[in-house]
Formats: C-alpha cells, structure tokens, sequence
C-alpha cells in the first residue's frame, strides 16, 4: 500500500525565483530560458500563447513585451529552501523532490489537524504568510498520484490514486524513450498502461519500465522491499577550520558523493532519498531529505548537496529564516531510503563507464592537490575566434558552452583550425617590403603587402604567402563591447604559419598553425 | 593489421609483459592503444603499446593526432602544461573533448599530478615547462609501464627526457592553399619522423596530411597539390565603415 502523502507544488517556480532575483513581480510577462528554450512561463506569458519548450524568437514573437530570463537551478534552489523551512515549522520530515516541489508525509499532519483537506488549507496559507509565494497542495496515496494532484489542487481519497492516474497521458511518467515506446503500442494513458500484468512489463521493458509500472498503478515508487540502510553507507567530512562559503563546501560534497556512491555500489544498493545534514561551529544541527525521483548519480547527488549549502549559508539574504551563526563544520550523507539497484551492472570487461568513473576520480584527486578550478575540460560552442568557441569549465560543473554554436558566425576563421591557440594574443611585427608599416584602410583594403614578419623571441623571417583582410566587426551598437579588426593568415619562409590580427593600429598573433 | 606482428626483442617482450595492464582479454590487443590510420606507419606495433613513453616534439598538430587515435576508440586522456592547445583543432582531428581532461598550468607539483593522471587515464600529455630531472622521468616511464598507461612527454627537447621509448618529430611540413593575398591556409602535407629504442631502433618516416582539408589526419600516399579555389581578398565589410578611416 503507497504511503499517504502531502506534495507542495510551487507553479512556475524557475519565473518566480527568477523574478524575485530580477526585482520583478511574477505577474509580469516572463518566460525563464535554457538553451533557447522555455524552461518555464509566467502566467501573463501564458495567456498570450507563450508555451514550455518554444524557441526564444517565437516566445518573444507571440508576446513582445515578454521579458526573457536566465535559469538557474542553483538559484532556483536557494529561493526555494523559506518555502521548505516553512513547510517544516508545520509538518517534520519534508523532502525536497526539486525546485519548487516538496513531499511530507501525510499522516501525522492530518490526524494533527483534522484531516487532509485541512492540513492542505494550513500549509497553502503557512508558505503564503511566511514566503508571499502561491502554492498547491495535493493529497493521494504515493507521492507520484500526489505531485499529480498537487497541479489541480485535489485531495484524492485513500485508495483511489489508480483511478485519479487512469486518464492522465504516459508522458507524466517523464521517461521519454520508454512512453514514445508505449505511444507506438497504443498505450495512450495511464490507465492503459496500469492494465498490463507486471511480471510481462518486467520482462519486456526492464527494471525501469517496471518502475514506472508501479507509478501508473498507484503504487509508491519505492518498492516494499525498500530497506533502512545500515549506518556504515553515510559519510561525513569534517572541515577544520570551519566553512562559511558555498564554493568551498559545494568542492568536498562533490568528493562525499562519490564516495557515499561508490559505497552504495559496492553492495548492488542505490539511493532514492538521502538526508544532508551539517553541524555548525556553535552546534546548531541543520537537516534536510532530498529524495530523488529515479535513483540519485554522484553528480545529483553533488547538484543538491550544493543547493542544499547555498540554501542554509545564503538564508541571510532572504531574510525569512535565520542563518547558521557559524560556519559549517560536519557535512554528513546519509543514504536514507535504497533500493536493490538492478538497473546498472558494469560492463563483464569493464566498460566506458568503468573508465570514467576511474578517470573522474582521480580527477577529483587532482582538484584536491591544485585546486578545482586547476582541472578543467572545453565545451565547445560558436564564435567568431578558434579562442571564443572554447569555454573552460572545471571539471565536473556543467558542461555549457558560452556561445550557441548553431548560429552562424560571419567572420569566422575557415577550417582548419589552429593547432596552438594564444588565449592572450602576442604583439608581433609585420612589414612592407620596404621596412615600413602595414595597414589597413576604412575600405578593408591593405596599404601595403605584407612581406616581412617578426614574433618576439624569434627571428624575423620573410613571408611566402598571405591572405586577408578579414574583417571583424563586432558589437558595434556598444560602445564598450565594441572590437573591430582585420584578422590575416600568413605563412613564413621557416614554414610557420600565423594567424594575425590588426587591431586599433597593432597586430597582435591569435594563433599558430605548428 | 601489424599488432599479430610477432616480438623479436627479448627486451621489448619484457616491457609487454610488464605492460599488461590490469583485466583480462586478449594480451596483445589489451596492450595496444589504437592510433590514426596515417599514424600508424611510425609505431612498431602500428599502435600505441600501453606502458610506453612516446615523446612528441614542439608540433602541437602532431600531439593532437596522436591524441586523436586514442581518443576516438574511447580512451580517456588529461593534457599538462599546454595552456594553448587549440581546443577546436583537437576536435577537428577526432579528438572527443569531453573525455579530455585539461590541466593548464600543474605547477611545480607536476609529477605527482602526471602520476595520480596515469593511474587512471589511458594517455598523459604533459609539458613541464622547467628543466627535467631524470629521476622525476625515470620515475614516471615507471608509473606509465607499471599502469599500462601511456606517457607523452612534449615540447621536451631531444634528450631533456630520458627513457623515451619513441619520439615523434615533424621533418618537413608543406602549406597548401595560401598564396600571394587570397586562398587561406587549406592542408598542410607534413613528413614525420620517428626513432626510438628497442624495436622502435630503426627510424621510421611518414608522409601524413596534418591537417588534411576540413581539419582531419590522413595518410598522404604521393605528393597531390590539392586544388585552390582562387577567393577575392577579403569579405564584404558588414557595415561599411567611413572612407579613409584606419584601423
């Protein structure tokens, strides 16, 4: 039987955190974008057609006052945790599922109170007193039925979540690959779904499948066999002297979750809820459960154990909870709720996934001797310099390029690239013939053929061939952003090869073709 | 396939014995690391053998491809002390950026950072900008044979390390599509060269495009010229700026 549960939804979180951070009211047009997408609308955006998963142009075209923000789930985080702390002054034990979406479990709080409803009337009204933030809250058995009902504000009655779930389509489940493949065998709902035997949906769509099988038919996601898991899988650092930065902190969780993980695999175990808990220097106890909705990787687990910090030691700024008066002096992980993990086995000859995870540790091993930001790794993206399409990011953040590389880039140096790229150009000389200087006029036309060129530290050497002018002129509607130049490629009499650039009267080598 | 290539040196069979890294499978294909086709004919065994020190010299082209065979079969690599490696080059050439670990400036901590890297990635580059001692070298050649890793010292200049068991240079290099004020810089037709120790003795030389067109490493079997598009200088200015105005 699925545990009776309480979900807080928060609707369109990412605008109203977004907003708080921008200054603006939620009821503004305003849609928060990722990757070019809509992530999330206001819901004066709605009404004007604006939709999750349109392109930005579209977004802007349907609504042209639409204001467009930049998500962030860190921040979405740290705004979210008053809304989680006011949920805790009523009801112990809340788990956080993600930004904006909260479970605690239903029947304390209702025998407390006086039944469902009126633990759902408290809680919307606790988090509006306290947070100014619009809430809904829903009730049914198992937290899947739960966060469904939580949209429409509904209490389902005990025992009626398979019901409530039947009309909804597969694609609730969230599980793209594994609904396209139910959409195909004409399983449209939920309740098509639920009608299958288990044993068969075992053994055609694997432990995931089987998983979410369990969802459609209103069953708690965690299976009975859910154990309590023996004290030996929570670790804990202690930081001497105490941590008051969430940098800081957010670098040695990402070593605990690994190894909290490697633990967990060791005994064919995964984690669905994990408790963070950390001690301040005055003995103040901080606790908060993050439950996951598939099984939770070392990198989630990092993600929310850094939310979780940037939660506790940025309260200050909102004002609505009191801050931790000292700085962090034990974070522990205690894998709180697991499951048999039947869904990864290595590969028998050790796969890629093997050498990954090998690889990420001693990487994390590197970030302890050098520093995190010592370790690093490109994400490639667009641009108009072979330097502006790598971005640089430490390792184990996440991989975003600067710039979208799906647009076109006039300008842009033509393959290939160079080999050797100078991320801080070096001044160089090149001559005319007769000694004098090269330029370039207003026209893009050179006052000179290049002849002679000299990089510092080496010697001058004679050019055998040229190209360019190819001017670059960017953002030149900003003042203070504004470059304009004219890139060359040359190649010396020694065979180097140079790829130059003039700028405001100086050339300067971009890159080396070696 | 040269890999089956029967081992004549007693020495040779030694380190591959040593070699052989950690996990079972077939011993000689577990102990060679693949490498670019147009590579291939520098090796001894045609590939990269696992526990090697294979140093490169100042080309930073040719560390890329060696990088790339590696790299595109799925290996984990970590690049030291090359702050200026052309990241969008390494892509063009095969190499898979996000199984590339960069670590641009290791300090004097350096080998201790190469050697945590070679416990668990498959190819070290590194490029210790000081004078190398040969017990730091030796003790490293060490860790790579011991690890079934292999080491790749570059920019080193020759004998600055001691114990490589191969060395890769570039001998003659050939730019194609440039010219007088048009084209740009299209191919480059390079000859490597490469020497070493044991069965690596006898020098070894290939003709390789590095790049060839589009930004890949491939075999140049004869000399071809490939054909230039003659392009007009320059490109039309977006915004046409003033007449007259420099820059």
């Amino acid at each position: 039987m699925a545990r009776r549960t309480v979900v807080l939804w928060c609707p369109d979180w990412p605008v109203i955190s977004a907003a708080g951070a921008a200054g603006l009211s939620p009821t503004a047009p305003i849609a928060v974008i990722w990757a070019n997408r809509v992530v999330s609308c206001s819901a004066a955006a709605r009404a004007e057609g604006v939709r999750r998963g349109l392109r930005r142009r579209e977004a802007q075209g349907r609504c042209p006052d639409l204001v467009v923000l930049r998500h962030d789930p860190i921040r979405d985080a740290r705004a979210f945790e008053p809304v989680l702390a006011a949920v805790e002054e009523l009801a112990p034990g809340v788990e956080a599922i993600r930004p904006g979406l909260c479970a605690v479990a239903a029947r304390g709080p209702a025998r407390y109170f006086g039944g469902d409803r009126a633990v759902a009337a408290r809680l919307v009204q606790q988090v509006t007193a306290s947070t100014r933030v619009t809430s809904r809250v829903g009730v049914a058995d198992g937290r899947f039925a739960a966060g469904l009902a939580a949209r429409q504000a509904e209490i389902v009655p005990r025992g009626g979540s398979r019901a409530f779930l039947a009309p909804f389509p597969v694609n609730t489940l969230e599980l793209s690959e594994l609904t396209d493949l139910l959409r195909r065998l004409g399983l449209r709902t939920l309740g098509d779904f639920a009608g299958l035997p288990p044993r068969d949906v075992l053994a055609r769509f694997g432990p995931d499948g089987a998983r979410a099988h369990r969802l459609a038919r209103g069953q708690d996601e965690v299976p009975l066999a859910a154990r309590v898991p023996a004290p030996e899988l929570a670790v804990q650092v202690e930081f001497d002297p105490p941590v008051d930065r969430v940098d800081t902190a957010a670098f040695a969780a990402r070593a605990l979750a690994e190894q909290v993980h490697a633990g967990l695999i060791r005994r064919g175990l995964a984690c669905t809820r994990l408790a963070i808990e950390a001690q301040t220097e005055h003995g103040e106890q901080l606790t908060r459960l993050w439950r996951h909705e598939g099984v939770l990787t070392p990198a989630a687990i990092a993600d929310r154990v850094r939310w979780q910090l940037d939660g506790w030691l940025t309260r200050a700024a909102t004002g609505e909870a009191e801050r931790p008066t000292a700085g962090i002096m034990l974070l522990r992980l205690v894998p709180d709720e697991v499951i048999r993990h039947s869904g990864l086995q290595l590969g028998l000859w050790g796969g890629l996934g093997d050498a990954g995870e090998r690889a990420g540790r001693a990487m994390a091993r590197v970030q302890g001797m050098l520093g995190g930001d010592a370790v690093l790794t490109a994400v490639l993206g667009g641009g108009r310099d072979p330097d502006e399409q790598v971005r640089l990011v430490p390792w184990g953040d996440e991989r975003v390029p600067a710039r979208p590389a799906d647009q076109p880039w006039p300008g842009q140096v033509p393959a290939p690239a160079p080999a050797t790229v100078l991320a801080d150009p070096v001044p160089v000389e090149v001559l005319a013939a007769d000694g004098g200087p090269v330029g370039v006029t207003g026209r893009y036309a050179v006052t000179a053929e290049p002849a002679r060129f000299a990089a510092p530290g080496r010697p001058a050497t004679a050019l055998l061939a040229w190209a360019g002018p190819w001017p670059v002129d960017e953002r030149w509607w900003d003042p203070a952003a504004a470059r304009r130049r004219a890139r060359f490629q040359l190649l010396g009499a020694d065979g180097t090869a140079w790829l130059v650039a003039l700028e405001a009267g100086r050339w300067w080598a971009e890159g080396v073709y070696d | 396939m040269t890999t089956a290539a029967p081992e004549r040196s007693g020495a040779a069979r030694e380190t591959r014995r040593e070699a052989r890294p950690r996990g079972a499978g077939d011993p000689l294909e577990r102990a060679l690391l693949p490498v670019l086709p147009a590579l291939a004919p520098l090796f001894p065994d045609g590939a990269l053998r696992r526990g090697s020190t294979v140093a490169v010299d100042g080309s930073a082209a040719l560390l890329i491809a060696v990088l790339a065979g590696p790299s595109l079969a799925g290996s984990w690599c970590a690049v030291l002390g090359v702050p200026t490696l052309g990241l969008v080059a390494a892509a063009g050439a095969g190499v898979a950026v996000d199984r590339l670990a960069l670590v641009p400036a290791p300090g004097p901590a350096w080998p201790s950072v190469t050697a945590a890297l070679l416990d668990a990635v498959d190819l070290v580059v590194v490029a210790p900008g000081a004078r190398v001692r040969a017990g730091d070298a030796r003790r490293l050649a060490a860790r790579a044979r011991q690890r079934g890793s292999v080491l790749v010292p570059y920019g080193v200049p020759a004998g600055g390390w001691e114990g490589a068991d191969l060395r890769l240079s570039v001998a003659e290099a050939q730019w194609s599509g440039l010219g007088a004020g048009w084209g740009h810089l299209r191919a480059r037709q390079v000859l490597l060269h490469s020497d070493g120790r044991g069965s690596a003795a006898r020098p070894r030389r290939a003709q390789v495009w590095l790049p060839a067109a589009g930004g890949r490493v491939e075999p140049a079997a004869a000399v071809v010229p490939i054909p230039v598009r003659r392009a007009p200088a320059g490109q039309p200015p977006g915004r046409r700026p003033p007449p007259g105005e420099l820059l």
